[in-house]
């Protein structure tokens, strides 16, 4: 504390610019979401006038609607995947061509979106799928799968692997070993997975757009369709609701991971 | 070393009781046994009777094998080659959770989620015990480990101390016919150690339990082990007991690798009744009991320990009813270090080696002690030589 009172007015300075970069258009949209005036830039008071007009609108309703349904569905199938990937790398025998099937599960990490979903449209065009609910979703997976992957993988890491075979030295089965000791330790990371996973898919335009068929489009994707006709103040309220709901998100899952690295430290060998 | 006896009467009456089948019988026997990790040979052809009741240490160097063999015992490593008998049957391929036997981690590998008393019942849930007789066992479990109060602490409430009887109550819940400790006192600070030692002996006694320890430690293996394996670069280099492992080691290296030695290098001139006489470069001329090996080579070494080796100013002392037969050989005192309890002086020979002498001093004023430079006889009998092929 008396660190920081001894900042220079430099240090003051920088900092406010850097959280005012970061945050002020945020701050902006959320107020401007309370503005009672039909224009975006200008102020005629406080009202929650584009909240109720938001709430009225169906295409609107059914396109976030949509977006849960997909986050929810594509983030569980991704953990599901990403945790047995994990386990797969971090516990299994060392199979030949690991090196490779881990460099192939880390790359949509770097990969440009753009290509995911070019990528998935042709597939599916070629399966000749429907592209609805169901391709986003399976798109989605791609994606945020090796995002669960590596946070779960991370947490395998730092356990003490005696602890499995502690496990089975007093009369568990590999399998029971599994799940009486390790599933309960990697527990937080598979929630936080599930979390981090759930977010990226709400928030993503890229790929749902490319996956997406006419009548399922997700908020997103509706959000910069009426957009792209002008910047109606009712997308500053969808907006502050998409923000309040990814933040509660976000705090949950690092409390989940806090609380997984604090119990993770008396697992590590003394 | 003096109380060996009761230690094989303990062995003797867990061997007749019912807790293990075969009388008379080792307990454990491995047959032959190898293992390799790639092109790296872990653990070389070895082959080992442990009897039931007995307090056995795997003793060597980092490396040298005796982690693997622990584990192979466990279950978590397959042997490459041999057999693993316990009680007449080939558990060699078993699986952990099908073997009699359990171990002590040395991480200790509690379960970061389960209380105390959780831990110590996790191998009772998993063999079907029923909840009453679970808590009565792990209740006489943690009055047996003095664990009173800490029950429903987790892991990471409890000092490294008690994360030690956690582990060691947990691997004792299920009875084992066999507990393996993987460098159980590892963690612990000196005074710990010291006194967890004296615990799991008394442990071990009290309930006839046979126990395998894996250490680097050669104190701790001399404190507490019945007998010691001693293992180096995967092989059982030899097995004995701490007291002859001490005064009758086996190799040159096994000398060198327990305790403290003075080794000289020389040819075999004549054998003189039980005696033989061998020319060292270093030392002249030395006079040493014949082992009980005869020695076939020419090229021999002779191993004296530092605290047979007596100093005194004019010559030898010689004690009523000893021998006369005396290596006494002329030097300087070099360098001197004071250990509180005892002295070791470094004595340079006229003859160009180099021998350290341990003097206890058994006297609070330093009446008799030596001073750099000062010219010594350095003393020793041919009982107190150990003959060693190089």
């Amino acid at each position: 504390m008396r660190k920081l009172s001894r900042l220079s007015r430099f240090n003051i300075a920088s900092l406010a610019l850097g959280l005012a970069f970061l945050y002020l258009p945020i701050l902006i949209l959320v107020i401007y979401s309370f503005n009672a005036s039909r224009l975006v830039t200008v102020w005629g008071g406080w009202s929650l006038r584009w909240y109720h007009e938001f709430f009225n609108d169906r295409a609107m309703i059914e396109a976030a609607w949509m977006s849960l349904r997909v986050a929810v569905s594509s983030a569980t199938i991704a953990t599901l995947l990403g945790t047995l990937a994990a386990v797969a790398l971090s516990r299994g025998e060392r199979f030949r061509g690991r090196t490779l099937f881990s460099g192939m599960l880390y790359a949509p990490l770097v990969m440009p979106e753009v290509i995911t979903g070019l990528s998935l449209l042709l597939l599916f065009v070629a399966l000749n799928a429907e592209r609805g609910f169901w391709t986003v979703t399976i798109a989605h997976t791609t994606l945020t799968m090796c995002f669960v992957a590596v946070v779960v993988q991370s947490r395998l890491g730092s356990l003490d692997r005696s602890l499995e075979e502690a496990a089975m030295d007093l009369g568990c089965d590999p399998v029971r070993a599994f799940v009486a000791v390790t599933l309960p330790l990697i527990a937080p990371a598979i929630v936080a997975g599930w979390m981090l996973a759930f977010t990226l898919s709400l928030d993503d335009l890229v790929i749902a757009s490319f996956t997406t068929g006419p009548g399922s489009a997700t908020l997103p994707i509706r959000i910069y369709s009426e957009v792209r006709l002008g910047v109606k103040p009712e997308i500053n309220a969808i907006c502050t609701l998409v923000i309040a709901l990814i933040a509660v998100v976000i705090v949950i899952a690092s409390l989940v991971s806090k609380l997984s690295s604090s119990q993770g430290e008396s697992a590590a060998p003394l | 070393m003096t109380d060996e006896l009761p230690r094989t009467d303990a062995a003797a009456n867990a061997a007749s009781g019912d807790q293990h089948p075969v009388a008379g019988q080792p307990l454990l026997r491995i047959e032959g046994v190898s293992k390799n990790f790639g092109t790296f040979r872990a653990v070389d052809g070895v082959s080992l009777d442990i009897r039931a009741g007995e307090f056995f240490a795997l003793l060597g160097p980092s490396g040298c094998g005796k982690t693997t063999l622990l584990r192979m015992l466990a279950g978590f490593e397959a042997p490459d080659e041999g057999r693993i008998l316990l009680g007449g049957k080939d558990i060699a391929q078993a699986l952990p959770h099908e073997r009699p036997i359990n171990m002590m981690f040395q991480s200790y590998a509690l379960f970061p989620h389960l209380s105390s008393q959780d831990n110590i019942a996790f191998g009772l849930k998993r063999a079907g015990m029923a909840r009453a007789d679970i808590a009565a066992r792990v209740a006489e479990m943690v009055a047996l480990v003095k664990l009173g109060g800490l029950e429903k602490r987790k892991p990471d409430q409890l000092s490294g101390g008690q994360r030690q009887r956690v582990a060691l109550a947990r691997a004792l819940a299920r009875r084992p016919q066999l507990l393996l400790l993987d460098e159980p006192l590892a963690a612990l600070d000196k005074k710990l150690r010291e006194s967890t030692q004296a615990e799991l002996m008394e442990l071990q006694r009290r309930l006839g339990m046979t126990f395998i320890i894996v250490t680097h430690d050669q104190e701790e293996a001399m404190t507490m082990a019945s007998r010691i394996g001693v293992m180096n670069a995967g092989k059982l280099a030899q097995v004995a007991t701490p007291r002859e492992l001490y005064e009758a080691p086996r190799s040159r290296w096994i000398a060198e690798f327990v305790g403290d030695v003075n080794l000289f290098d020389g040819e075999f001139r004549l054998r003189d009744g039980h005696r033989l006489v061998i020319a060292t470069r270093e030392a002249g001329t030395l006079v040493a009991a014949e082992p009980r090996e005869p020695v076939s080579e020419t090229k021999l070494s002779v191993a004296i320990r530092p605290e047979k080796v007596k100093l005194s100013r004019r010559g030898p002392v010689f004690e009523a009813g000893r021998e006369t037969a005396i290596n006494s050989l002329d030097g300087v005192i070099a360098d001197i270090c004071y250990l509180g309890g005892t002295t070791t002086y470094k004595v340079k020979l006229d003859d160009g080696g180099m021998v350290q002498a341990s003097v206890v001093n058994s006297a609070r004023l330093d009446v008799d002690a030596y001073s750099v430079n000062q010219r010594v006889i350095a003393w020793f009998t041919p009982d107190d030589c150990v003959v060693l092929s190089s």
